[in-house]
């Protein structure tokens, strides 16, 4: 019955080159650690995507009681935090990934730096990585800002000031990022949301998406 | 790949008709001792993700993530400070060459170029060898960028007391909280504490926030006499009474906020 299906939708589709990509091919010796135990350096860029799974699915609970607005956003978190059946974990788990994504994004680029992994032909799909690296840092900055306590106000007018600092784009960029050169306030916190819930994890998908493709066609780096 | 005349597709769609062996390469056409992602590998990759997944959740229910109090623009003397992986970008421009009339340096130069070399590091780095001996300046590189993160991260954080921000900063909600200005003891608080811990108890910069504290009457009025952690001794100045009125003064509040 599932072959059925299977061949009714392949007939139509063609999925088998796509089930192939994603799922039937090989794995290497040299990437195993059932076989080489020191192999574990190449967990570390599946665990960063197994991580940022989990900052998906958490930060998606947590709009369910987030308030985007000065005057509700610090109620919502608290009352998440204190009230909420569960809400202290889910609210956990994001704000724990946020660091140990960072950490397991360290671990993966220091693996593929010291192996050598991103010469020819992958400068690409560094070049990739080290843009997630970077969108990575931005989700982290503008998120810290959301539950609008004081260690997020003031930490975030010290990085708009920081921007501030930029010559002649730095008024434009902070008042792209908080809508006003000198106040931080109720638009910066929407604007902070909307970069962190739609425009970063946007960009974040699309390079992702192109960073497994390109592992994908490139095959993984062969052992040293 | 099969292009041109004489192809059929499904319909008029861009799918071949002719189906294609879609088998896999036989195993023994790749070196060393392979084995399929799917479903072999996979599995133990799921096992490795449920032991960081327990790892994770065991983290998160230790520590409960930290919530400070409302922002408040007009907190006096609040110390900023960024999330622990911007430390290091904050801690650089508190050096004189990288502040004041060189904060351009601190703010573009210095991360811009360690960043725009990461960047672009398969660039910079082109020769052939992958091993880290054959590319002594890149690896030379990366280790002391990497160094001076780490230097500098911890330079930034060992100046902070952390358990002091976060007694100090402990979350109330605003309104749950009514002070008896009436009350006997609010007058020996304020003679006595006011100006430390703040109009309505919720601290300042020099003392933590009296409401939500996890003292027995006791020990508030040993601490009122002989002072804790920065607090030094002989901060109430008054009678056996007033102290007995400040102290049920301070538990009445906190019974409201529970």
């Amino acid at each position: 019955m599932l072959q059925k299906v299977y061949d009714w939708i392949d007939e139509r589709v063609d999925i088998t080159p796509i089930w192939r990509d994603i799922a039937d091919h090989e794995v290497p010796e040299h990437v195993n650690p059932a076989h080489h135990f020191s192999a574990f350096v190449y967990c570390f860029g599946g665990l960063t995507f197994f991580v940022v799974v989990i900052q998906i699915l958490s930060g998606m609970f947590l709009t369910m009681y987030y308030v985007p607005d000065i005057e509700n956003a610090w109620k919502s978190v608290y009352y998440l935090q204190t009230q909420v059946a569960h809400g202290q974990i889910v609210r956990g788990m994001h704000h724990w990934g946020a660091s140990v994504v960072i950490v397991m994004l360290l671990l993966h680029t220091l693996r593929v730096f010291f192996q050598g992994a991103y010469k020819k032909p992958r400068e690409l799909n560094w070049i990739v990585g080290v843009l997630l690296f970077f969108i990575m840092l931005g989700l982290g900055f503008t998120g810290y800002l959301l539950p609008w306590d004081n260690k997020a106000y003031f930490a975030t007018e010290v990085g708009l000031n920081i921007a501030g600092e930029v010559p002649f784009i730095g008024d434009y960029l902070k008042t792209l990022l908080a809508g006003d050169v000198e106040i931080v306030g109720a638009q910066t916190l929407t604007r902070f949301f909307a970069i962190h819930v739609f425009f970063l994890p946007g960009a974040l998908f699309a390079l992702m998406a192109v960073h497994f493709i390109l592992i994908r066609r490139q095959g993984i780096s062969g052992p040293l | 790949m099969h292009k041109g005349k004489g192809m059929k597709f499904v319909g008029d769609s861009r799918v071949s008709a002719e189906r294609k062996s879609t088998i896999p390469k036989d195993y023994s056409e790749y070196p060393g001792r392979t084995e399929a992602f799917w479903p072999n590998f996979l599995l133990k990759e799921w096992l490795v993700g449920s032991v960081f997944l327990v790892g994770f959740l065991s983290l998160t229910l230790a520590h409960p993530s930290p919530l400070e109090g409302v922002a408040d623009p007009t907190t006096p003397g609040y110390i900023p400070l960024p999330d622990w992986y911007f430390l290091f970008l904050y801690q650089l421009l508190k050096y004189k060459f990288a502040s004041q009339a060189y904060v351009l340096l601190g703010v573009i130069v210095i991360p811009g170029l360690a960043f725009g070399a990461l960047l672009l590091a398969p660039f910079l780095d082109n020769g052939p060898g992958r091993r880290p001996h054959q590319r002594p300046i890149a690896v030379g590189m990366m280790i002391l960028g990497l160094a001076s993160v780490i230097w500098l991260t911890y330079e930034s954080a060992a100046a902070v007391d952390w358990e002091q921000r976060a007694e100090a900063n402990k979350p109330i909600p605003a309104s749950s909280v009514e002070i008896d200005k009436e009350d006997p003891g609010y007058a020996v608080f304020e003679s006595n504490c006011l100006a430390c811990h703040g109009e309505d108890l919720s601290g300042g910069a020099a003392g933590p926030s009296l409401i939500g504290t996890e003292y027995s009457a006791e020990e508030i009025a040993d601490i009122a006499k002989n002072g804790i952690g920065s607090m030094p001794a002989d901060q109430f100045k008054g009678t056996e009474e007033e102290l007995q009125q400040l102290v049920d003064f301070i538990m009445s509040v906190n019974e409201q906020a529970k």
